[in-house]
């Protein structure tokens, strides 16, 4: 059998052209890049979590389903304030589940921006973004700057579906009509492959983002900044003539900006400057995101509860504060007694005390294969793959949703996907709060 | 499934400008969900029963136009946590939690709306790669009826039928994307200038052609009102015109106006027309949204004066306009639109946070926090031009009152607005207030009209009903109609325009708001949550006409970044999907 228009569930290209053949037990790839293959691959994993497991006296054991789903929900329903962490592996739908239940908790809910494109999404705050669809760049892009990322490594296809190679509308020779400037203090592939390498010294992105708005303004910056940045201010105003020239700009940041000093003020920077831009010619911003649908946490939490992560409902309402409510911090100064964790492996992302603190507290997780974060969870309820295995959606890295559909089902008979998991644990959790509810009166 | 009930609403003073009634002391029935002549014996029993003695009966308010959902509405939310802070609600038992003031979170959004007495909210503008996003939050929304309309003034496809002059193919090509896109209506946002804007450039005039599609403005809004009444579409072309929020723009409204004139309203939907007193079928070929935007006098910032007086001299005179007003109540807002332009314009003056997508192939969007400050003068001449739109406008039936929620403010601030339209005293008092270009730069001083409980109920629920054809079922409290019904603590006879923080009062917080002939809301509590519909159309197009438009969009869907396959938007992100079949196969668009 042959499927067609399959999306990868690997990256935040979310590509939409993957063919899957299945035939002799074996799974053939086209059109996906090796990132994505190696996902479809696991599919017929041998590492694959196939039954649901439960902590024993201290041992895991296998157990049912009905079984585990109860624990997760009494390990919740105990917990005086749990942590829902909605990994970005997995459906927007999902993750709306997931919410939900953190709202009747009274939980924090957060997901994977808290540790990657957060300090982004917190300079859109501070500054709005100016952004397009792909397509834009698509068809009109005659300059892509890569700043603080490096796409041929993290997002494969970026550069031939979106950015640099395809043959849009008025960028008929794909590569040759187009200029690609890489910031970057590593000399990366990207870089290698770009036309002009802005080579910065590490962390002096928000230095350099600020002269090039100097210089847009026509004034000149303070010449320190060469001694800063490393990079001479001549330099400088070549890189902002090529992007003032140019009929359409886009600049692609990374986590380079995200996680250097700086964090947010770096993104707010950076969204200031393509502003300004906008008066002079074409420019627009866009965040390439690792994981298939990161984006997609940041829109549902925004339009059902109004911010975009780290989500408080102890009150019973809605609360953020970035560095209070978000995973790290409350992991950090040990502010939850609890978590359930879709999707993600937080022993092996987060900082080790964060982690030392997770095999401390009870956790239930749901998970494809086996983590460091399984380890040391008290729960571990087999994950459906998305995308393969059910349908749902995820948000582009340009927030475009892309609906997906499975090519085949899921291989459990006791849950469809990630998203009718989620529902049970939530049921079983009314059930045990209305029980305690009444027992209290 | 819509569970609904029977009831009957006892001896109101009910409001119904379709079915001629102006306070009438009456029974209403409600039979399965759906407004009757009467009840049998046996089904009285079993009714609930209110008591509306004393009390103002109108349908369920319909806005016809407020950005509530989608990727723009949502880029707002994401940008203000400030506006977020301030306003939370927390959750009940039977409702969900949310915060926002302008740019509320669904669930917060939907309730609100319904505990001032609104049922059906209509999306102004959904961008068609983006509509599942918006059909996303239409499904998370509770409780109201809802639909969008599909932007399609930009549309690489609908520019390039209209430069061939192939009306047919755009028609056809119209009716296809509103079917995959369960889009309700066409909307046209800067016709020619979003496509610019790609190019960080706008157009100047109506004959301005575009770069290189090279249409303009008066070919778009021609072509598309043509294709809209080719298909016989519910709402007629629905406008955001060129040149919005700059000075002097009245004239460009008033041209862009009388493009559509000599065309006839075929409104071909095929559903059970109820036999209303007045034709409950559209009458325009044209709906202007926000006028307010649209309606400015001057050069400059600094000579700006309303433009209403010269506008409303033409809507005044023809039958194929209907405006919405956008009006100004002052306050926080978030201006959102798909005139990415606007937008970019709006940040230079201010120099805002500011937030765009530019959609490939289709349209644009921008995002922007704005404040409207008594003490500024432009914002208080913007408040009186958002009156005048309506109260110089002679006849109600040409008008709807919005505040294009939240670009001139939030839909919260409507019966701020009734207050102001009712009662001179109330508007004189603002005036007093703020910035005295209000009355200097306006003729709102001059304007002694205050409207009455019929006209409220005109441009609240009627008329927006009417306007976007939705009038069979809502809007109006005759026979087969909605069971909707708004029940406000009000007694028409004691009425008193002196006394607007009475008006105030009575329009924020309804007795009952009923739904489905069921109470959804109580004294501005919610007390039920079932789910709304969503509506769309499926126009019908001649068979190997749609054939010949594919293999058109089949080549030139390259330039997309999603496959032909995964761009339409599947049943599952709508709850209660209503489509509206219109043309008949016999009636169908066929070559000339
Ligand atoms: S670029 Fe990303 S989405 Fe595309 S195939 Fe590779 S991993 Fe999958």
């Amino acid at each position: 059998m042959t499927f067609k228009n399959i999306i990868c569930p690997v990256c935040g290209a979310s590509c939409d052209d993957i063919q899957v053949e299945i035939a002799g037990g074996g799974i053939r790839v086209k059109n996906a890049c090796r990132m994505g293959n190696a996902k479809f691959q696991e599919i017929s994993s041998p590492h694959r979590i196939r039954e649901p497991m439960i902590r024993d006296g201290g041992r895991m054991r296998a157990a049912s389903f009905d079984e585990a789903v109860d624990r997760a929900a009494s390990i919740l329903v105990e917990a005086k304030r749990p942590l829902i962490f909605m990994g970005c592996e997995t459906s927007s739908e999902a993750m709306e589940v997931g919410l939900h239940l953190g709202e009747h908790l009274g939980a924090v809910v957060d997901s994977n921006s808290t540790v990657c494109h957060g300090p982004t999404a917190m300079g859109i705050q501070e500054a709005g973004r100016v952004g397009a669809t792909a397509g834009q760049a698509k068809s009109r892009a005659d300059l892509a700057v890569y700043w603080g990322s490096n796409p041929l490594e993290s997002m494969p296809r970026h550069m031939s579906r979106y950015a640099v190679f395809p043959r849009g509308h008025w960028t008929r020779r794909g590569r040759f009509d187009r200029t690609v400037i890489t910031v970057d203090p590593r000399r990366t592939i990207t870089a290698e492959n770009s036309d002009l390498h802005i080579q910065l010294k590490p962390n002096t992105d928000y230095e350099l983002i600020s002269a090039l708005l100097t210089l847009l303004h026509g004034k000149r910056p303070h010449d320190s900044v060469e001694e800063i940045t490393g990079i001479s201010i001549s330099r400088m105003e070549e890189m902002l003539e090529m992007m003032k020239s140019s009929n359409f700009g886009v600049i692609y940041v990374g986590l380079g900006i995200a996680s250097s000093y700086g964090k947010h003020r770096n993104a707010e920077a950076a969204f200031n400057l393509v502003k300004e831009l906008n008066a002079t010619t074409k420019f627009v911003i866009g965040a390439l995101r690792g994981h298939c649908n990161v984006a997609g946490f940041n829109q549902i939490a925004s339009y059902l509860y109004g911010y975009p992560f780290g989500l408080d409902f102890s009150r019973g309402y809605p609360r953020y504060n970035p560095g209070e409510f978000t995973a790290v911090d409350l992991l950090r100064e040990k502010d939850v007694d609890a978590a359930l964790i879709v999707s993600a492996d937080l022993v092996s992302h987060f900082p080790a005390d964060c982690a030392e603190y997770l095999a401390e507290i009870p956790v239930a997780c749901i998970e494809i294969a086996p983590t460091p974060t399984t380890m040391i969870s008290d729960v571990i309820i087999p994950g459906v793959i998305d995308a393969m295995e059910c349908d749902g959606t995820f948000y582009r890295l340009d927030d475009v949703p892309i609906y997906f559909r499975p090519f085949t089902t899921s291989p459990f008979s006791f849950t469809e996907s990630n998203e009718d998991t989620m529902r049970r644990i939530f049921d079983r959790t009314r059930d045990s709060l209305k029980s305690s509810n009444l027992a209290e009166e | 499934m819509i569970r609904s009930a029977n009831m009957i609403i006892k001896n109101g003073y009910v409001f119904d400008p379709l079915n001629g009634l102006d306070g009438e002391v009456m029974d209403l029935f409600i039979r399965d969900g759906r407004v009757v002549g009467d009840l049998r014996a046996r089904e009285m029993r079993d009714a609930k029963v209110i008591d509306a003695s004393g009390k103002t009966v109108m349908a369920g308010g319909v806005d016809s136009h407020a950005h509530v959902a989608g990727a723009k509405v949502n880029a707002g939310r994401l940008m203000r946590p400030e506006d977020h802070y301030r306003s939370v609600r927390e959750r009940t038992r039977l409702t969900h939690s949310g915060s926002g003031y302008t740019t509320p979170s669904v669930y917060k959004q939907g309730y609100d709306y319904v505990a001032m007495g609104y049922t059906t909210v209509f999306e102004g503008a959904m961008p068609p790669l983006e509509a599942r996003h918006t059909h996303e939050e239409m499904r998370a929304t509770p409780i109201l009826d809802m639909g969008a309309y599909l932007v399609l003034g930009n549309n690489w496809f609908i520019m390039r039928y209209l430069k061939e002059g192939d009306i047919e193919k755009a028609a056809a090509y119209a009716a296809w994307m509103l079917r995959t896109h369960k889009g309700y209506g066409i909307k046209c946002v800067n016709p020619a200038g979003v496509e610019n804007w790609g190019w960080a450039k706008n157009v100047a005039g109506l004959d301005e052609p575009n770069i290189h599609f090279e249409v303009t403005p008066r070919e778009v809004i021609r072509g598309l009102a043509e294709v809209n009444e080719m298909l016989g579409l519910p709402m007629s072309l629905h406008l955001h015109a060129n040149n919005l929020g700059h000075p002097g723009n009245w004239e460009t409204a008033r041209d862009s106006l009388m493009i559509p004139s000599g065309l006839a309203p075929a409104d071909r939907s095929i559903v059970d027309w109820p036999e209303t007193k007045l034709d409950c079928r559209r009458r325009q070929t044209v709906y202007l949204a926000h006028a307010q935007f649209n309606a400015y006098g001057g050069t400059s910032w600094r000579d700006f004066s309303s433009g209403v007086p010269e506008l409303a001299r033409y809507i005044n005179q023809t039958e194929d306009v209907v405006i919405d007003s956008g009006s100004v109540p002052f306050g926080p807002a978030t201006t959102m639109t798909g005139d990415g332009p606007a937008q970019h314009d709006l940040y230079v003056i201010t120099g805002q946070k500011w937030s765009n997508t530019d959609v490939e192939m289709e349209c644009g969007s921008g995002v922007l926090p704005f404040l409207f400050l008594k003490t500024s003068p432009v914002h208080s001449v913007q408040w009186a031009i958002g009156l005048e739109v309506l109260l110089l406008i002679d006849d109600p039936w040409k008008t709807i009152m919005t505040t294009d929620h939240p670009n001139g403010g939030v839909f919260t601030r409507y019966p701020d607005l009734i207050a102001w339209l009712m009662s001179k005293r109330a508007r004189d008092e603002t005036a007093r207030e703020c910035n005295k270009w209000a009355y200097d730069r306006s003729s709102l001083g001059g304007v002694d009209r205050e409207i009455s409980l019929y006209e409220v109920a005109v441009i609240t629920r009627a008329n927006p009903a009417r306007t976007i054809g939705i009038a069979h079922r809502k809007g109006h409290l005759g026979p087969g109609a909605d069971g909707d019904v708004t029940i406000y603590d009000l007694d028409p006879t004691g009425l008193n325009s002196n006394d607007p923080s009475a008006i105030r009062t009575a329009f924020g917080r309804p007795e009952y708001t009923v739904k489905d002939g069921r109470i959804v809301a109580r004294r501005g509590e919610i007390v039920a949550v079932p789910e709304g519909r969503r509506f769309y159309t499926t126009p019908y197009v001649d068979e190997d006409h749609e054939l010949e438009m594919m293999a058109d969009v089949k080549e030139w869907f390259k330039y997309y970044t999603v496959g032909f396959a995964n761009y339409p938007v599947p049943e599952r992100y709508m709850k209660n999907p209503t489509p509206i079949a219109v043309n008949r196969p016999l009636e169908a668009v066929v070559r000339r």
